[in-house]
């Protein structure tokens, strides 16, 4: 066995943050141990070549507190969490499985409302849940439920999307506004009031990828920017493409709700995190007919053009509203409110 | 909040910009000693829209980072100690002690826990009638009027396991040290909005007229900040010296009465060491005496070794604002967010982080 190379011998919350931490695990001690082709690509889903048949398959693991929350609950956000993320493979997502992970004294209750849940998610999205398992564990062993997806998908053959196709010269969308899911979850777990509700966008984004698809079969690249929010997925696609990316403050959509909490908790809404919009990068001369048509689903209206693919330097960068321009870097740490 | 969008102008800001390097006619040094000032500037890229001959320095706005290493080497030891809970506001956890940090000994098993308020440390004593439970109070006057509500709580309900480890401090006083010091030449204060919320401009008074110095107390979007500055620059030239308020839809002269009512209730104003300023005379809050029973630092009696600085780490020079994170030579290679050597560098609101995250201009 080699020497694995991480900064700490103990895992830390920031392990699992989405940002560099989480990178450098997956890079110096999952990937290595694992490796192979499918794996290598490091997108959210691999794509797997079966018969002639182009397969998509993820899995993700869902920890949340509290488990019921403004805009959805645990059971939602499991089904949406995997949906999306066959979805950003272009993938037309068909099967889930199911593993449930319940501390003993669970609310049956509160169960039923999950499941009942997770089948309406499935319904809207078009996924059977066709394979499950349970683990009941002992009181105090872990925090009420964990919910495990995984899934599968066909993506037509034609279809090529993945993290390392972006081209200069091609542009970057975003399908709404940024940052409600951390906020609304964060504002109901510790009890924080703001002057309008702020409602998590968690949904399942797979029509609205057959809808851009429908317009635009050549999209490059398509990431649901969860955890590490907007900034982590765009240093993401920058860095598996190798290339710059440029947005423009002005056009990133956020609600004025979500600013002025991020201003009180001392949150860049770039690294908050989102389970319902998705970034997409396209080729310049589709843009237009993307937007348009993803106006039309009930999940792109908010969507916005708000930056370009550039050759140097191979960053993220952001000019800002005062005209300055500068390197939007990955998350690091935990996101964590400020004191003052 | 729909009144922020006209903080955003990009419009109004180019006029803005456009007045003030009209204006600066003369080489100008302002000083904002509000970490959520530096995060601004530094996010918007102030700075750089700026003339030359006006230079912003940041100061020592972070409450994270002006916490001494003893303290946080006092909290980390009173976390060993059996059946306790440590509560702590934010990215306090990461930062490093002399030996340790609370993330760290999270890690090791020490039940240590991120709350948002002091009021959820409150439930947590409740709930956990068997544990002591210990807020660790680092702010401002932002936060320590939260902290000074949950002592007065815990007695009107009795609790009995709630305890404050009081390292809160007071910004003024450390102002006139900077400015007795005359290390940093400083020809106006960018005040702090949310703390001058708490404390009025009154509390600013002595700084024009025993220093001769301009305050204004700026907001938090970009135009309030550049409105700030183009209010100083004014004046600075007019010879006349005195506070304003360029933040009148959250800032009254006189403050917030109630607030610091309940303050002066539960704290009372001692000498207490910052770190890089050394010990500023009448900065601290500690608990009065008729609270002691809330007072961690007499509850837990835990020795400590020798506080350690490492060894190099400019955070003392950059929280006085004789020195830019850039001039450290552990600056963006051995200290980043990532492993960050000294707290100007985990603080959300450090100025070292601000320079990390969003300083680096990138210019064709």
């Amino acid at each position: 066995m080699e020497k694995i190379m991480i900064k700490n011998d103990k895992i830390l919350l920031s392990h699992g943050s989405g940002g560099k931490a989480s990178h450098e695990l997956i890079s110096n001690l999952f990937l290595p141990v694992f490796s192979n082709p499918a794996l290598d690509q490091l997108n959210d889903q691999a794509v797997l070549n079966l018969n002639g048949l182009k397969l998509a398959y993820t899995t993700d693991s869902y920890i949340i507190d509290p488990i019921f929350f403004p805009g959805g609950d645990i059971g939602k956000l499991a089904v949406c969490g995997t949906v999306n993320d066959l979805a950003m493979s272009g993938a037309r997502p068909l099967y889930l499985s199911v593993g449930f992970m319940i501390e003993e004294g669970f609310s049956i209750d509160d169960l039923q409302r999950i499941v009942y849940s997770m089948q309406k998610t499935a319904d809207e999205a078009g996924v059977k849940i066709v394979t499950g398992d349970t683990k009941i564990v002992n009181k105090g062993h872990l925090d009420k439920i964990f919910i495990n997806t995984s899934g599968i998908g066909l993506i037509d053959n034609d279809i090529n999307i993945s993290g390392n196709n972006a081209r200069i010269g091609d542009k970057v969308i975003i399908s709404g506004s940024i940052g409600n899911h951390g906020i609304a979850v964060l504002s109901k777990r510790e009890g924080l009031e703001f002057d309008s509700p702020i409602v998590s966008d968690c949904a399942p984004l797979n029509s609205l990828v057959e809808d851009m698809l429908s317009v635009c079969p050549d999209i490059r690249c398509l990431r649901d920017p969860t955890r590490g929010g907007v900034a982590t997925t765009l240093n993401e696609l920058s860095m598996q493409s190798k290339v710059g990316i440029m947005i423009d403050e002005v056009n990133i959509p956020i609600k004025d709700s979500v600013r002025g909490a991020c201003e009180m908790l001392g949150y860049d809404p770039l690294y908050v995190a989102n389970e319902g919009i998705l970034v997409a990068i396209v080729p310049t001369d589709s843009v237009e007919a993307i937007l348009a048509k993803m106006k039309e689903n009930k999940y792109g209206q908010d969507a916005q053009f708000i930056g370009e693919v550039i050759a140097e330097p191979k960053k993220v960068l952001l000019r800002t509203l005062l005209g300055t321009t500068r390197i939007v870097d990955m998350l690091s740490g935990e996101l964590l409110p400020r004191i003052c | 909040m729909k009144y922020l969008d006209e903080y955003r102008d990009p419009n109004l800001a180019k006029k803005l910009i456009a007045t003030i390097i009209a204006e600066a006619d003369r080489e100008i040094r302002l000083m904002e000693v509000c970490g959520t000032h530096t995060v601004a500037i530094f996010r918007s890229g102030i700075k750089s829209v700026l003339p030359p001959n006006i230079s912003l320095i940041s100061g020592p706005g972070c409450p994270v980072c002006v916490t001494p290493n003893s303290d946080i080497d006092t909290v980390i030891a009173i976390a060993k100690v059996e059946n306790v809970i440590i509560t702590t506001f934010g990215d306090m956890i990461r930062v490093p002690g002399s030996y340790s940090s609370l993330e760290k000994e999270r890690a090791n098993g020490a039940d240590i826990r991120v709350v948002y308020s002091s009021l959820d440390a409150l439930d947590i004593a409740r709930k956990n009638p068997d544990k002591k439970v210990i807020l660790l109070g680092i702010g401002f006057e932002t936060t320590s009027p939260t902290i000074a509500s949950a002592i007065l709580s815990a007695q009107k309900e009795n609790i009995a396991n709630f305890f404050v480890l009081s390292s809160h401090k007071v910004i003024p006083p450390a102002m006139r040290l900077l400015l007795e010091s005359e290390e940093v030449k400083i020809d106006g204060f960018i005040c702090p909005g949310h703390v001058s919320v708490i404390i009025g401009s009154n509390a600013y008074g002595f700084i024009p007229k025993e220093y001769g110095v301009p305050c204004v107390i700026a907001g938090f979007e970009p135009l309030d900040i550049l409105q700030g500055i183009l209010m100083l620059i004014r004046q600075i030239k007019s010879g006349d010296p005195k506070v304003e308020i360029a933040y009148k839809r959250a800032v009254r002269p006189e403050g917030n009465i109630n607030a610091l009512k309940i303050l002066d209730e539960v704290f009372e104003i001692c000498d207490v060491r910052w770190r890089g300023l050394g010990v500023v005379p009448l900065s601290g809050m500690s608990i009065r005496e008729k609270y002691r029973r809330y007072d961690a630092k007499y509850a837990f009696n835990v020795e400590i070794e020798p506080e350690k600085e490492h060894e190099g780490c400019l955070c003392g020079e950059v929280l006085r604002g004789v020195q830019i994170p850039s001039e450290c030579p552990f600056f963006a290679n051995l200290c980043t967010p990532d492993t960050p050597i000294g707290p100007c560098m985990v603080s959300s609101e450090g100025t070292c982080s601000a320079y990390y995250k969003y300083g680096i201009i990138w210019k064709k």
